[in-house]
């Protein structure tokens, strides 16, 4: 059986390396997109402004002006103690409390920056009421917040397309009919794509994650091995998700469209870009479900806020128990014709 | 011979389509079976069941008297009609793929040397011609020894040198004890590889002997052919009952001397006459109404 699937593991191996134009993409792409995001977008964070607003009394005279701001996103918070972290993390720009009239700010944030003159503006008639407060901690840059999720998002990329279309197009062109021919069973050749695509993947992101941090450098508190430790059940989780797709698709066109329903979501609902702190209920939730979420928050967890692994438990075995399920179902529903 | 794979009471159906219709056969061990048939009759179904590649409605299939399992994989060498090579991968490196695959296997330098693969062994599987790939195909194919080989259609598209060579491999392989089952189009290739052939039309088997026995069993009569240039449609259809196909009036008869003198009389020139025995072309076309190559 080990020699099947050696052999198997070998040849899909070779395949990968020597489509030249495919390896260049999955490597270049995603060092193009962190520069673009380390150099453009550092100064000029595209989303709009968020404020989190502490809730109780009723805001009144300037407050309530301020509150009338367009282009700002306001965002109910319960208490300060407790999201005092988002202000670090970018998440939000500012965090104010109407009722005592502090504002909690980064000032490193150039968002942050902005609002506070919006604030101080419409408290013009008073600003002595106002109260600044500069939230501690490391600087933490935009770059620093979106790499874990750049990473994570080549990941899925590499795992949904590089299983699901190859086995496509192995079944189109009758690749698998010949393998069916011969002794290798189905668990067989899935454990072979699954391995290989698995340790090129992390062979190709660790390559990415080296030579961005030698280039960009970023922030990186946590344990390098706790990081490699969900980095791989992402990518195993994301490879049977794309076995899942492929198990049973005979047209690369219908296998596009599946995957890019998948991927297209996950890109811009998981919180890679920009955070969801604000966004509807619903969205939140639904980001809950989707792999990339807890691959982009557990990385970030880690690299950001230097999280251990019982603090990142939840997503693991969000993560382990997912791509359990997912490899069951894809070797079950798995068809070879 | 002992039998070696018997097929019983085999169907497949495709929606309202049955392929293949109740059929049953067996072959013998060391022999080498056709299986002929127009295009559509079911023959790829048929022999892809008996590969284990599609599962049967109903019916079974037993090699050595087992259903098909792992020793059957192990021991069946199968060369699809068309089959896509993994990409980006040398023939050296698929053969050693597929070697790996088996417990008991050929050295690959040796069906290199047998099937002339050494000039092309270290290029790339889509840089192959026709031809090469074929000669590829039946050495995956017999990289496990063997001891039975499906080739489906394994001439098709090929010139007809690599279909003579083709030909004497099949004969090699043979003579080393192989059984083998073969789909084909082409009569000659029947006639000249198989000892026993059935023949298919609508998922059925129509005919199934020794293709000398099934040619004394349905004639006993001699084609008379004729250049189509040479004789009126008229003259050949109404006096001869003659019928037209590939440039050529073929005009069936018992008795040539008296189909001459007539022939004669209307002043056909017998200059491109030729006189055959009826082949597999003909029986084909009398059980299914269809020329094989339609």
């Amino acid at each position: 059986m080990w020699n099947r699937i050696y052999a198997l593991f070998v040849a899909r191996n070779l395949e990968f390396i020597r489509d030249r134009s495919a390896l260049a993409w999955s490597v270049l792409l995603p060092i193009l997109i962190i520069f673009v995001f380390a150099f453009a977008f550092t100064e000029e964070n595209p989303e709009k402004f968020k404020v989190g607003l502490i809730l109780g009394g009723t805001s009144e005279g300037a407050a309530a002006v301020f509150k009338q701001t367009r282009f700002i996103n306001f965002i109910d918070f319960d208490e300060v103690e407790t999201n005092l972290f988002k202000v670090e993390r970018h998440q939000v720009d500012m965090l104010f409390d109407p009722n005592t009239h502090r504002y909690w700010i980064n000032q490193t944030s150039p968002n942050g920056y902005i609002v506070e003159k919006l604030l101080v503006a419409a408290y013009a008639d008073s600003p002595e009421s106002l109260q600044q407060i500069l939230v501690e901690g490391d600087e933490i840059r935009y770059i620093d917040w979106v790499i874990p999720g750049v990473i994570a998002m080549n990941i899925m990329w590499g795992a949904l397309f590089g299983i699901g279309y190859v086995i496509v197009r192995y079944r189109k062109f009758g690749v698998l009919k010949r393998l069916r021919a011969t002794p290798v069973t189905a668990m067989e050749f899935l454990s072979a794509q699954i391995l290989s695509r698995l340790w090129l993947l992390v062979a190709v992101n660790t390559v990415i994650f080296i030579c961005m941090d030698y280039f960009v450098g970023f922030r990186m508190l946590g344990s390098y091995f706790n990081l490699f430790l969900v980095f791989t059940l992402g990518c195993i989780n994301l490879i049977c998700c794309g076995l899942v797709v492929a198990a049973r698709i005979s047209t690369e066109e219908v296998a596009n469209g599946v995957l890019n329903l998948i991927s297209w979501p996950m890109m811009f609902l998981s919180g890679v870009w920009f955070s969801l702190e604000g966004a509807h209920p619903w969205m939140q939730n639904f980001a809950l479900i989707l792999p990339l979420t807890h691959v982009t928050e557990a990385a970030r967890e880690i690299m950001i806020d230097g999280a251990g692994i019982v603090q990142i438990s939840d997503h693991l075995l969000v993560l382990g128990v997912s791509a359990v399920i997912l490899l069951i179902v894809g070797a079950r529903i798995f068809q070879w014709e | 011979m002992p039998v070696i794979l018997q097929v019983s009471n085999l169907v497949k159906r495709f929606g309202q389509l049955t392929a293949v219709n109740d059929i049953s056969f067996e072959i013998h061990e060391g022999s080498c079976f056709g299986l002929l048939g127009p295009n559509g009759a079911g023959k790829t179904t048929t022999i892809e069941m008996m590969e284990g590649i599609k599962t049967p409605d109903a019916g079974t299939i037993r090699y050595q008297g087992e259903a098909l399992g792992q020793q059957f994989r192990n021991e069946a060498g199968i060369m699809f009609q068309t089959t896509a090579l993994q990409e980006f991968i040398t023939v050296r490196e698929i053969m050693v793929q597929f070697s790996r695959f088996y417990p008991d296997t050929s050295s690959i330098d040796e069906l290199a040397d047998r099937y002339a693969l050494h000039e092309f062994l270290n290029q790339d599987t889509r840089k192959l011609s026709g031809g090469q790939k074929q000669r590829l195909l039946l050495a995956m194919a017999l990289i496990n020894k063997p001891k039975i080989l499906f080739l489906d259609e394994p001439t098709t598209g090929l010139d007809p040198q690599s279909r003579r060579n083709l030909w004497k491999q099949v004969q090699l392989i043979k003579e080393q004890g192989a059984t083998i089952l073969l789909t084909t189009h082409y009569m000659e290739e029947a006639y000249e590889l198989c000892e026993e052939i059935a023949i298919m039309d609508h998922g059925r088997i129509i005919a199934h002997d020794a293709p000398d026995a099934l040619l004394a069993a349905h004639f006993d009569d001699v084609v008379v052919q004729i250049h189509a240039n040479d004789i009126p449609r008229q003259i050949g259809e109404q006096e001869f009952q003659a019928i037209y196909r590939n440039g050529s009036a073929h005009i069936v008869t018992g008795d040539v001397n008296k189909t001459i003198e007539h022939l004669l009389h209307f002043n056909i020139p017998l200059d491109r006459l030729r006189i055959r025995a009826r082949d597999l072309e003909d029986l084909f076309l009398e059980l299914t109404g269809k020329e094989l190559r339609a």
